[in-house]
């Protein structure tokens, strides 16, 4: 894990967003947009996780509930939540989070390995956490959440 | 640009001049005499050559080559194109195909063939070729009257009495000049435009080889070159007067210009009794009087440049070619009678109205630009109107001049869409040219004798269709000819002609493409196809059928009549095939067949596959587009209508016959239980394979047109849809797979139909 963490540590910038009661980060670079919410367009024998589809700008964008996918309860979208427009791998989804709070400069002082507590699941997309002004947050990783297999859907 | 992209764009090159080789020669198979359709045939072949010399493609050029001096007889009318002939020649521009493919591809070729058609060629150039001299002999004189007068043709060229000849893209119908001298002296004058050397030719070597042909003075002529400061290094500003005393004549020195005739200006003449009356033959040599001397002086002057340059496009050439046909034009008017200016005058709207056809062929736009123009058309049109509506929305007196503006902009935003699918409209052209080949190497193989006629060429169809069409149609050529047609002997005994006809139409029909597939032979032997489909299973033995359900059945999976497998067709891979691969392009086909009279193949076709035409519907509150051509009837299901049958399923009494009721809201999980018949409507549908189904949806909201979008690009493929769509509130609407809702409805789960349909 630390290896994960040093490959990171570059002074990458970062943005934070609320999920829930907790907060997370991805790399900057993987983030297209930011967008309101808006009803999604439900999918049949989808995953719970996925919300449906939208329409950005003329291509089709599946939303993924953030919360719902990380572990926690899931979320019940309103006109204040967000979309993250995020490149993952070859395709682009769109997570729906709670509020977008930050962008971060990653250095290596404020970055600290996943703790060994953390469950499989969590382990498998955490890529350490951050320590600023008191708060924790977590770094995740697309590529991992979702793999490049379609086995997420089926 | 590098070399990869110069050598791309020779081969694209070569497809477009194949294709020109093909139809050429197609036309004098249909006898056409038109010198211009000959000419054409030899430029196809000759740039083809020039090119693959540039490359260095040696097999391409020495075949080019041989079928280029063929060609050559042929155009000198030393050779009579007849059937025979052309046959020799139509395949020839099948292997020269195959040869350009293996250039680029690094495939092989079937060298045999090669060897023995460059065999027959050579044979046709030499066995016919009568001394030089003697066939030209008689020509002028009849040629001379005909031209005398300017045609009515805009291509054929006008050569009048003295001895105008116009600019590259003239021709005459006349031969080379009279002759009866023993060893002419030639005179050249010979001027390279920057082309020559941008192309890697040279001056000196050009000289060198006719200094070899026999005695030979040179004069240059430096007149034209500007001092220093004004010389432009890659421009042409010698040019060279050589006369030489050849046995060889003017033929041999126009054969040492070969490759260079189409990059300078190039004036071959037979000095005799009278040099100003002599006719010159082809399309290289402008000038003879005056006037065009200086006008092409003054124009670009000529010299030697050592720099190759970058090779100019096709469509720059053409430019540059009728802006000198023009002031060739001016320059004649000016100086020469009027017959002399009409002639001028000719050549140069030919040489326009060649120039307009060669940039219309030479506007080459990656697909992926103009896919991407169309997804920003689609969204504009998206964007409009949920413009419209907001302001609908928001604007009650609806007279303010934004709902005017709006109007104008709903109607541009419609005009832009369509002229965008426009551009990835193409004719079948292609396709139907590539049948062509299919049809003569299949009647090659079979020995039958077949005469493919094909009809309705220019229609257009989006590009991704046409891309599709060729296999499945290939597939029905073979068919067609091998299964079809009679052999020669058994259609003399029925009293056909022993020649067989296959008819290859196109036609818009209602929004649609309708290509039809038409033989003459013996049409579908009904008893046969009958009792294989009893041996192969594939229908109860007493079974009742209508002719039309027995010839449905060739499109039967593992169903084929022919009783020798062999190496066309036969295979048990056909029809089915075929059906599904239109199918997948939201097509239909049907087959009529009449004993005795031949079959006829229907394919119906959408015009693109970026638009599809869907019936918008609403199921378990969403909104959902069912492809229109699925879709065979609606209705409003009574409740006598429905009858329960087994555990869950209902059956619907359509004109008495029973049609399996399908939820379309249970089979995709939008609603846990089955929803009331009552309720809803019933769309009756046909899917393939699976007979009638009613698929029972909430509410019909209307028809559209939709523009498809993937779902797989930034998701994943879901069992029972086939693509999505955005509506004009701009939310997305799923499209629904018919053929897998059916097939789930038959109790396989969707699922299950997906991984089968990987492996299919």
């Amino acid at each position: 894990m630390s290896y994960a963490v040093n490959n990171l540590s570059h002074g990458r910038e970062l943005i934070a967003f609320r999920v829930g009661d907790q907060e997370f980060c991805v790399n900057i670079m993987s983030v297209r947009e930011i967008r309101g919410w808006t009803p999604a367009t439900s999918m049949p024998h989808a995953p719970s996780y996925v919300l449906g589809i939208i329409n950005l700008r003329g291509a089709v964008l599946p939303i993924v509930d953030l919360s719902l996918r990380l572990g926690m309860k899931p979320a019940e979208p309103t006109v204040r939540h967000v979309i993250i427009v995020a490149q993952v791998g070859p395709k682009v989804v769109g997570l729906l989070v709670d509020a977008v709070s930050d962008i971060l400069t990653l250095t290596d002082d404020n970055m600290q390995p996943t703790p060994d507590i953390a469950n499989e699941a969590a382990k498998a997309y955490a890529r350490g956490i951050l320590a600023i002004e008191g708060r924790m947050i977590c770094l995740i990783e697309l590529d991992a959440l979702f793999p490049h297999s379609e086995s997420e859907a089926a | 640009m590098d070399m990869n992209e110069i050598k791309e764009i020779f081969f694209q090159e070569c497809e477009e001049q194949l294709a020109e080789l093909e139809s050429g020669l197609l036309k004098l198979n249909d006898g056409d005499r038109d010198p211009e359709t000959v000419n054409a045939v030899f430029r196809a072949v000759h740039s083809i050559k020039g090119g693959a010399g540039a490359f260095g493609l040696d097999d391409l050029v020495s075949f080019a080559h041989v079928f280029e001096t063929t060609l050559d007889c042929v155009r000198s009318n030393k050779l009579e194109p007849t059937q025979d002939v052309l046959k020799v020649m139509l395949k020839s521009a099948d292997v020269l195909a195959d040869l350009t493919n293996a250039a680029r591809d690094g495939g092989s070729v079937d060298e045999a063939r090669s060897r023995t058609l460059i065999r027959e060629l050579e044979a046709l150039a030499n066995g016919e070729t009568p001394a030089a001299a003697e066939a030209p002999a008689a020509k002028p004189a009849a040629a001379a009257p005909k031209a005398a007068a300017p045609a009515p043709v805009v291509e054929k060229p006008v050569v009048n009495d003295e001895g105008f000849q116009p600019i590259p893209f003239s021709f005459g119908d006349f031969d080379d000049e009279p002759a009866g001298h023993y060893v002419p002296t030639v005179q050249v004058v010979f001027k390279p435009k920057k082309d020559l050397y941008a192309k890697g030719n040279e001056a000196v070597l050009l000289l060198r080889d006719v200094s070899r042909l026999g005695d030979m003075s040179v004069y240059c002529d430096m007149d034209s070159l500007p001092t220093l400061d004004k010389m432009n290094p890659e421009e042409a500003y010698f040019s060279w007067k050589i006369s030489v005393t050849s046995e060889k004549g003017e033929d041999g020195v126009r054969s040492v210009f070969e490759f260079a005739e189409w990059d300078c200006d190039l004036d071959i003449n037979t000095i005799e009794e009278d040099v100003v009356g002599e006719v010159t033959e082809d399309e290289e040599q402008p000038m003879q009087p005056v006037p065009f001397d200086l006008s092409m002086l003054d124009e670009g002057g000529s010299a030697g440049n050592d720099e190759p340059a970058v090779m100019e496009s096709d469509a720059a050439a053409a430019v540059a070619a009728a802006e000198t046909a023009t002031k060739v034009a001016q320059a004649a008017s000016r100086a020469a009678d009027n017959k002399a200016a009409s002639a001028a005058a000719s050549a140069a709207s030919a040489a326009q109205a060649n120039q307009a056809a060669a940039a219309g062929q030479t506007i080459r736009v990656d697909l992926d630009r103009v896919d991407r123009l169309i997804n920003l058309v689609g969204e504009l049109v998206i964007n409009q109107a949920m413009l419209s509506q907001s302001v609908v929305e928001n604007d009650a007196n609806g007279t303010s001049s934004i709902n005017m503006g709006l109007e104008e902009l709903q109607q541009l935003t419609r005009e832009i869409q369509d002229s965008v699918m426009a551009i990835r409209a193409q004719p079948v052209k292609p396709v139907f040219q590539r049948m062509a080949r299919t049809v003569r190497e299949i009647a090659d193989i079979t020995g039958k004798s077949v005469r493919l006629i094909t009809e309705g060429e220019n229609t257009e169809v989006d590009k991704t269709v046409i891309d599709k069409l060729a296999e499945p149609l290939t597939h029905m050529i073979r068919n067609a000819v091998d299964h079809g047609l009679e052999m020669p002997e058994k259609r003399e005994a029925l009293g056909k002609n022993p020649e067989g006809t296959v008819r290859l139409t196109a036609k818009h029909r209602s929004g649609r493409i309708v290509i039809e597939l038409a033989d003459d032979g013996a049409g579908i032997n009904r008893e046969k196809v009958r009792q294989k489909a009893i041996d192969n299973d594939l229908i109860a033995a007493d079974a009742n059928l209508s002719d039309e359900e027995i010839d449905n059945l060739i499109f039967h999976a593992g169903f084929s009549t022919a009783d020798k497998v062999s190496d066309l067709s036969g295979r048990g891979v056909g029809m089915d095939v075929v059906k599904r691969s239109i199918q997948a392009l939201g097509g239909r086909i049907s087959i009529s067949s009449k004993p005795g009279q031949g079959s006829v193949f229907t394919m119906s076709l959408p015009l693109t596959l970026a638009v599809l035409d869907g019936m918008v519907v609403t199921v378990a509150g969403q909104t959902l587009v069912v492809p229109l051509t699925a879709i065979v009837e609606t209705l409003q299901p009574e409740a006598s209508a429905i009858h329960s049958f087994g555990a869950s399923q209902r059956l619907i009494s359509i004109r008495n016959s029973f049609c399996p009721l399908v939820d379309v809201g249970r089979i995709l999980n939008f609603r846990a239980t089955q929803a009331n018949p009552m309720d809803g409507v019933a769309l009756l549908v046909e899917s393939e394979g699976g007979g009638q189904r009613a698929l029972m949806v909430d509410a019909i909201q209307g028809q559209r047109q939709v523009v498809i979008k993937s779902l797989e690009a930034n998701y994943t493929h879901v069992p029972g849809i086939a693509a999505a769509t955005i509506l004009g509130d701009g939310r997305v609407a799923l499209i629904l797979d018919v053929d897998a809702v059916v097939a789930a409805s038959r109790g396989q789960s969707l699922r299950q139909d997906i991984s089968l349909a990987a492996t299919g």
